[in-house]
């Protein structure tokens, strides 16, 4: 489960679309997957199958049909890893900017 | 229930580890900024969420209870206004061994105005248990996620 994965499974603006399509209606089926994208179903399988390996869908199954679901945490992680820690910076640099300004010392 | 989450992460741990950082009061507070759990999490008991302060978060019955497998909790938001009486909630964690990783899979089904406060959460909060456990080192609060604010109020 790496990184790699899934800057790579992003790298594809079918599988963005499959994802969106994820964050607009959670835990569809591949048929519903299917309507509306301009490939075959075993094209979106395929497409699928990458995001599911990268982590980016969750399966689950209702019965006898097989539900998709968006996973938001890899993009959480990498969130936290390429952008959290460069916005806390800039979070301290306004605390302790306040911080002097109102004449008190940094914490 | 009208809507459902899902989401995965793995952590690189065993089952019975993870299912104590799950139920451990102790051990949640680490990596959930404060916020802690309590049960003996039998089946049938009452289970709750409190801030670091001891107010209620959230209560519920332990619904099922198959450590260090199955966790599935009743869940009802004891502190929001807007969210108290929304209607039955249900969370539910999976843990399974896969090769040297342990899968969780944490299912929260809820009617869409809960889902909507908890789904910023859980991403935060599973990125930060599983870099507590990884590491010994929590993720720093996000400062955004419902807890946070009300741990600042």
């Amino acid at each position: 489960m790496s990184m790699d994965a899934v800057f790579k499974a992003l790298a594809d603006p079918a599988r963005r679309r499959l994802l969106d399509r994820l964050y607009a209606k959670n835990g569809q089926t591949l048929g519903s997957l299917c309507d509306g994208m301009a490939m075959s179903r075993q094209a979106v399988t395929k497409h699928l199958a990458l995001l599911e390996e990268a982590n980016l869908i969750a399966v689950q199954w209702q019965g006898r049909e097989k539900l998709h679901f968006l996973n938001p945490v890899p993009i959480n992680e990498i969130a936290e890893r390429w952008i959290g820690k460069y916005e806390r910076h800039r979070v301290q640099a306004l605390a302790d900017l306040k911080n002097r300004l109102e004449g008190k010392d940094s914490p | 229930m009208s809507d459902r989450f899902v989401y995965v992460t793995y952590i690189s741990t065993t089952p019975e580890k993870l299912w104590q950082a799950l139920t451990d009061a102790a051990f949640t507070r680490e990596y959930w900024w404060g916020m802690f759990l309590e049960s003996d999490w039998k089946q049938g008991s009452r289970w709750a969420m409190k801030f670091a302060d001891g107010r209620l978060n959230t209560t519920g019955e332990v619904l099922e209870s198959d450590p260090p497998r199955r966790l599935v909790l009743d869940w009802h938001n004891e502190y929001s206004p807007e969210l108290i009486g929304d209607g039955p909630s249900r969370a539910s964690f999976d843990i399974e061994q896969i090769g040297e990783m342990v899968k969780l899979t944490v299912t929260h089904e809820a009617q869409p105005k809960l889902l909507e406060s908890v789904s910023g959460g859980w991403p935060k909060v599973l990125a930060s248990l599983k870099s507590y456990i990884e590491t010994g080192k929590p993720l720093p609060n996000p400062g955004n996620c419902a807890a946070a604010r009300e741990q600042a109020a």
